[in-house]
């Protein structure tokens, strides 16, 4: 890899200061910015260490459970606050990676891990998100993990995470720090679709670090599930993932949450599904009624058809253990 | 005859097995020499053509850079000038690293860094910039038999009439495919070169044979057999990927010349898919047909297996067919297709791995077409004496291994009929499958020295690639020899000790084990003779040394096949039964249960048999379900070259694997009677998965692997 400068600020205005010049990345537990950098995908000239800032908190707040964007993955899912008020936020995080990879992967750092698109990865092969104007390698290639929603002409990649899902299911926020303060985004809209610019994954401008999460306070925490479809069970990426939430009052659904992972360029939350399930009751034919809902606006490319059967299986499934039918 | 010898120290561990898990096991990369620099390997962007311009400038000055390498400055190879003019539409054989400026498959090495250290110089790599001159290329595999060209010769194989599955009354035709499969050992390729003087090489080099690694360098720089030293002690898996020279080994050998100093390359994980082989892509049709009642018929197996524009690569997926049953017809057509990729190699189980999962599946297909029970069908067939060439078996306990799998896993819960058992939502299925692979033995030389204190040393050229070489020589010297495994100390891995053979082919026990016993007969002997009277059966090696005041006492015995390897068919037998479960809405499989069952003669090293066995069942587990080399052949370059996107299983999906051995001594083999085991571990394997995920789906994947969009 090309050779960088190491610092390793003390505060949060240092690191403010040192991110704003071009060329500078944060630098959090390493697990995806140091491969990126191995393999030439990424190269910027200095790394700025963010471990010194005090963000690896878990503590309750007036906006919910607030989480610190330094917070291990491994943490987090065994966090006894989260387990009690949302367990579904640990079980898409003991989904993800292997236990080695979640004990230093931080939260911002998932959130800001790019997509393991194989033509992304390799800077002999066209990609759009590595450089603009080269072309979308996967688009007429080997797609099998690619989006099936939100892609444009110029990208299919899908974001990879698990938490990711969880959070977009459970109305996150997100805070965000930058030379002119703070500011507040659901997490919803964190992420973006490709549109014209897949080089852009989200909506963090560049000189901007993210602070920390806050999830509000809900019922879901008795019924919900994460399930996670790969092709083994353990360290790989999702094919397809659902995250379901399910506020049950006198056997019939008062509200629902889902998104799904391994679909989109971001994680995809399933609002008219949600909607439909409202006030519904708990049978498998609603269930597979709000699967099919979820569909509308599919579109497969050659390797990945097998998305458009399997994603609404995935959802009905995830919905029946989050409904106790399992 | 020999008699077998007993096994008393059965519960043995694995000798090396603290070493291995204390981090105190030095392997090849980890022999650092003073002054080593560090090489990096520059791989081609595109598939086929030439190189127009190399640039190395900015390589060449970036920090810490010794030397560049590429076609045109480095030193040639003596070995690889050609000495007499090549055939018209002969292939050019074995790659020369450095050699021209031809563009062979995509990965061909351009380039050469070598830096004072691993970071600089794979820094310096990426600065190396080529231009091409591309020519159209072509890496889609076979997918029927019509661009194949005829492997060994040519000739199609028939044994009785041509096709004659297609007159029998129950018969079915199907297409099996065989993805690549990388060999992707835990233990990344690796060298270390050092020149002692112009004519005087060692090296530390992950190889399965020290002595043929020692010849094949000795061969291409011309150097003589004895200047040239080979050490491997430990070898972290290889599965076929390490026994042949290949050019990264050649290429440091060349860097340590320029530089003047020992050089280490190791490859990287992204390298293991360009430069050392793997189990070719392999099309395959199979029509087998039978009698009502279950007699067979006749088997047509045809295959096509991938190779190089630039050399042959034939494997036996068809042997199967030919031996496994009793069948009176049997028709065989093997082809290779030459595509612009890299040759593939040897891969545990080579040929008859990917043979079995074709043969199996369809006597699968078969057994439900008859609505016989897979086994019954299998029995129906048995073969008694090897329909090949009519000989008689060394040993062949097969049925027996049958009935010992069937009874562990539960067979009698398999439902005869496909897709209509399920349990706690999930759909539950039982297979099973088969294999057979040649039983060797080949010349190998061993030495055995009593020392004074009563230990024992014994010392020959093999390297262990894992599957546990030196626990089972050690178990043989002591049971030979009537002493405590402790005092025993077993040297390996060095060229310079006695002769021994590849260990590839599962062949290791028998050749090597051999030798061991042999010597240590001899050695016993010799105690005995010193001892007068005839000696005793159990002589106080200690005593006796110390009586006749010598400091050791040492023999070198030399171990070979003999008429019987030649009389009898010597084969090693499995079968391998599943359990599955397969989720009915988004196709996730789960491995269930495994019993694998192997017939391969006397046992001698219970413990390390057991992990080679369970190894085996992991690894077909893997073919089965996972892994599969992917090129987009836009590019002819691989989108799946690290371990994150190429799957092997991990914990998550091993189930309790119970490992079985019938355990009755092969009479004929040799003098311990025991038959190989490392390949037929995984021969059937991935056949007995496919044939579960059937039972319990109903659904038929005939290409692997066997992923959850396959099901849905
Ligand atoms: C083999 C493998 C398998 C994996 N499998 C999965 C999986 O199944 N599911 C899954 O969800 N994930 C998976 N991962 C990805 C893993 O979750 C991410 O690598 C990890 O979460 C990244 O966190 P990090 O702290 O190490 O980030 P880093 O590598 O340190 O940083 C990643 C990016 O985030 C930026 N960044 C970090 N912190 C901040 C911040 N506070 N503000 C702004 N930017 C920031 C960095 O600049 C960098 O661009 C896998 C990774 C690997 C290597
Ligand atoms: S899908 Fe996106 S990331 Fe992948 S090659 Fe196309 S542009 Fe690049």
């Amino acid at each position: 890899m090309k050779q960088f400068q190491y610092v390793h600020p003390a505060s949060q205005a240092a690191v403010l200061d040192a991110i704003a010049k071009p060329g500078s990345k944060i630098i959090a537990g390493g697990t995806n910015l140091v491969d990126l950098m191995k393999k030439g995908v990424m190269s910027p000239d200095k790394l700025i260490d963010i471990n010194n800032l005090p963000l690896n908190t878990i503590n309750t707040s007036p906006n919910g459970l607030h989480i610190g964007a330094l917070t291990l993955n491994s943490v987090l899912s065994e966090n006894s606050l989260v387990l009690d008020k949302h367990p579904l936020l640990a079980m898409a995080l003991k989904a993800g990676a292997s236990p080695q990879l979640r004990n230093m992967a931080t939260v911002g750092g998932n959130m800001m891990q790019r997509t393991r698109c194989a033509y992304f990865y390799d800077t002999a092969m066209p990609c759009n998100k590595r450089a603009p104007g080269t072309g979308c390698g996967a688009m007429g290639g080997y797609n099998r993990m690619h989006a099936i929603f939100g892609a444009s002409p110029q990208c299919i990649a899908v974001h990879p995470s698990d938490m990711c899902v969880a959070l977009a299911a459970l109305d996150a926020t997100v805070t965000i720090a930058g030379k002119k303060g703070e500011r507040r985004i659901p997490f919803t809209e964190f992420h973006r679709l490709p549109g014209e610019h897949p080089e852009m994954d989200n909506h963090l401008a560049a000189g901007e670090m993210i602070l920390g999460l806050d999830i509000p306070d809900n019922n879901f925490s008795k019924n919900s599930y994460y399930l996670k479809v790969r092709d083994r069970q353990s360290y790989a990426f999702a094919l397809v993932s659902v995250a379901a939430a399910l506020e049950i009052q006198g056997g019939v659904i008062k509200q629902a949450r889902l998104a799904m992972g391994g679909v989109a360029h971001k994680p995809w939350r399933l609002f008219d599904a949600e909607k439909f399930l409202a006030g519904k009751a708990l049978t498998e034919e609603n269930f597979n009624k709000a699967a099919q809902l979820a569909m509308l606006g599919a579109k497969a490319r050659e390797y990945n058809a097998f998305k458009i059967k399997l994603a609404p299986a995935t959802i009905a499934e995830a919905l029946k253990h989050a409904g106790g039918l399992v | 005859m020999n008699k077998p010898i007993p096994t008393s120290a059965d519960g043995l561990s694995r000798v090396d097995g603290r070493a291995k898990v204390t981090g105190a096991a030095k392997y090849s990369a980890e022999y650092n020499q003073p002054n080593m620099a560090y090489a990096v390997l520059v791989g081609s962007t595109i598939t086929k053509g030439t190189i127009a311009t190399i640039d190395t400038k900015l390589a060449a000055k970036a920090p810490g850079v010794l030397a560049v390498l590429t076609y045109l400055n480095s030193p040639k190879v003596p070995g690889h000038i050609p000495t007499k003019a090549q055939k018209p539409g002969a292939k050019s054989g074995p790659l020369k690293v450095f050699y021209d400026n031809k563009i062979l498959y995509n990965g061909h090495p351009i380039a050469m860094v070598v830096a004072d250290t691993f970071e600089r110089a794979q820094y310096a790599a990426s600065l190396v910039k080529a231009t091409y001159n591309k020519q159209a290329h072509d890496t889609k595999p076979p997918k029927d038999l019509s661009r194949g060209v005829g492997a060994w010769g040519g000739k199609d194989f028939t044994r009785g009439t041509v096709d004659a599955w297609k007159t029998a009354p129950i018969k079915l035709e199907q297409e099996y495919i065989h993805p690549s499969e990388i060999h992707n050992p835990m233990e990344l390729h690796a060298i270390i070169a050092r020149w002692d003087a112009p004519d005087k090489l060692t090296v530390w080099d992950k190889t399965q044979g020290t002595q043929a690694t020692r010849d094949d360098i000795a061969k291409a720089f011309k150097l003589k057999k004895e200047d040239v030293q080979v050490n491997s002690q430990f070898v972290g898996g290889a599965f076929g990927s390490a026994l042949q020279v290949w050019p990264h080994e050649v290429a440091a050998i060349l860097g340590a010349k320029v530089v003047k100093r020992p050089v280490k390359l190791v490859l990287s994980r992204p390298d293991m898919f360009t430069s050392v082989g793997y189990r070719p892509y392999t099309w395959q049709k199979i029509g087998i047909g039978a009698t009502a009642d279950g007699k067979l018929v006749g088997i047509t197996h045809e295959a096509v297996g991938q190779t190089s524009t630039f050399e042959d690569f034939a494997e036996g997926p068809i042997n199967t067919s030919k031996g496994l049953y009793a069948v009176p017809n049997v028709t065989t057509r093997y082809k290779l297709l030459s595509l612009d990729v890299n040759t593939p190699t040897w891969m545990r189980g080579p040929g008859e791995a990917t043979g079995a999962f074709a043969l199996e599946s369809a006597l699968d297909e078969l057994s439900y077409a008859l609505k016989m029970d897979p086994i019954d069908l299998r029995l129906k067939n048995y073969a008694k004496v090897d329909p090949d060439n009519n000989k008689q078996y060394s040993s062949k306990y097969l049925d027996e291994a049958y009935a010992m799998g069937a009874e562990r896993i539960g067979w009698e819960n398999r439902k005869a009929e496909a897709g209509t058992t399920i349990q706690n939502g999930w759909l539950v299925g039982y297979g099973m499958g088969g294999g057979m692979f040649g039983a060797y033995r080949d010349v190998a030389v061993a030495r055995a020295i009593m020392k004074a204190d009563g230990t024992l040393t014994i010392q020959t050229a093999v390297s262990d690639i894992g599957p546990g070489t030196g626990t089972a020589m050690v178990l043989i010297a002591a049971n030979k020899m009537g002493i405590d495994p402790g005092k025993i100390k077993f040297e390996m891995g060095d060229s310079a000790l006695p002769l021994a053979p590849m260990q590839g082919g599962s062949a290791t026990t028998s050749a090597v084990g051999s030798a061991v016993h042999d010597a240590c007969t001899v050695l016993k002997e010799k105690f005995q003779q010193l001892m007068g009277n005839g000696g005793t059966d159990n002589p106080d090696y200690v005593k006796i040394l110390k009586e006749k005041n010598l400091p050791s006492l040492e023999v070198l015995t030399k171990s070979q096949p003999g008429p019987d390897n030649e009389k009898y068919s010597m084969q090693s037998w499995s079968v391998h039964f599943v359990k599955v479960l397969v989720h009915p809405t988004t196709g996730v499989i789960k491995v269930d249960k495994v019993v694998c069952v192997a017939d391969s003669g006397k046992i001698i090293s219970p413990k390390t048999a057991r992990s080679q066995v369970v190894g085996g069942a992991i690894g077909g587990i893997g073919m089965a379900l996972m892994e599969e080399a992917i090129i987009d052949h836009r590019y002819g370059r691989f989108v799946n070259n690290n371990f994150a996107d190429y799957h092997v299983p991990v914990n998550a999906d091993i189930p309790q694997i119970e490992a079985l051995f019938v355990n009755k001594p092969d009479p004929y083999i040799n003098p311990i009677g025991a038959k190989g085991m490392g390949e037929i571990a995984l021969i059937g394997m991935a056949a007995a998965v496919a044939n579960a995920v059937y039972n319990a789906t109903g659904k038929r994947v005939r290409d692997l692997p066997i992923t959850p969009d396959k099901l849905i």
